[in-house]
């Protein structure tokens, strides 16, 4: 029985652990939309942009990687159950 | 109630090539225990994938070195040699772009070394391998490479005002502190994270589907996730390392 609840709060805490990747959507998207601003203000520059832009959006992916780092060591590696 | 769902799914696994392979299969095997220095330690699948991507690299610098030897100067270059000036050239111009041309030339053997390697380390999903970098360990040894060498260049060229630079507004140098640490941390869990969760998805999608839907459509998620963010990846990963390692050229 207890650890079917600890098997079934790992399973929600797992599925709460990946709303971290709500930030790094927004984050990916505004930089995405300043990258294209920026290419229509000055098309030249458009390898310069596009190098910047990736690494800003990779730097603010990380975040949302935490809360997967979470996600899968609560169900593939799950510390909780050697508590019992 | 659940008995009848679990025969109807009984009686749908049992229709040949519409059943879903049974394992979902994306977790490291150990294959062959050994002991060093009494620890019980095992060769795993991310040994085996490094040292298949490590014989294509060597294979791979052989080659090249062969043909850059016998290359004669009076004539029109062949395909395979241009295409290793294109990639020397491409990296040389990449450091220098980051590093500086007083430092850069120093640094692009390696920031080379480690572009080719991490790209063939994350496209190796394609060919059926589990990619060594979908491992902790192997990214956390990539990550603590870099910070060595932030560190050696920044004692280097900064000498002690490296270590007192942490200390400048007192009352921040905790903060400072934690953030030198976390830069290997965050360096080697985003690649780890990118490739893992790539990992996981596909496994799961090759789990989940029909043998023989398995041959049409996974193809498009291994074009995103093994060849479009793990060629990202590699270059944000060689992208940092160069950002991390300039910015202690800077004196004062």
């Amino acid at each position: 029985m207890e650890r079917a609840i600890v098997l079934a709060a790992s399973a929600i805490g797992a599925g709460i652990a990946m709303i971290a990747g709500v930030g790094p959507g927004i984050g990916q998207g505004y930089a995405a939309g300043q990258g294209a601003a920026a290419v229509g203000r000055n098309p030249g520059a458009r390898g310069n942009i596009m190098s910047t832009m990736l690494l800003g959006q990779a730097v603010a992916e990380t975040t949302g990687l935490y809360g997967f780092a979470v996600a899968i060591i609560l169900l593939y590696a799950n510390p909780l159950l050697g508590k019992l | 109630m659940y008995q009848g769902i679990a025969t109807v799914s009984g009686s749908f696994t049992k229709m040949g090539l519409l059943r879903a392979s049974q394992e979902v299969d994306f977790g490291i095997t150990g294959y062959q225990e050994y002991t060093l220095f009494g620890h019980e330690l095992y060769l795993t699948t991310t040994h085996i994938s490094i040292i298949v991507v490590m014989l294509a690299l060597i294979i791979f610098a052989l080659v090249a070195n062969r043909v850059i030897k016998k290359a004669d100067p009076n004539k029109v270059p062949g395909t395979f040699l241009n295409i290793i000036e294109y990639i020397v050239e491409a990296i040389d111009n990449l450091t220098v772009a980051n590093m500086g041309s007083k430092h850069g030339h120093k640094f692009s053997n390696y920031i080379g070394t480690l572009f080719m390697f991490i790209l063939l380390s994350n496209l190796s999903g394609l060919f059926g391998l589990r990619p060594p970098t979908a491992d902790y360990g192997t990214t956390l040894a990539l990550a603590l490479i870099t910070f060595a060498m932030i560190h050696y260049n920044g004692f280097k060229y900064q000498k002690a005002s490296h270590v007192t630079n942490l200390f400048k507004p007192l009352l921040l140098s905790p903060i400072n502190i934690i953030g030198e640490i976390a830069t290997p941390l965050s360096l080697s869990l985003r690649l780890f994270g990118n490739i893992l969760s790539g990992t996981v998805l596909t496994g799961l999608i090759y789990g989940l589907l029909p043998k023989l839907l398995t041959l049409v459509w996974p193809g498009a998620l291994h074009a995103y996730l093994d060849v479009f963010s793990g060629t990202i990846q590699a270059y944000v990963f060689c992208m940092l390392t160069m950002v991390f390692v300039s910015n202690t050229f800077e004196e004062e």
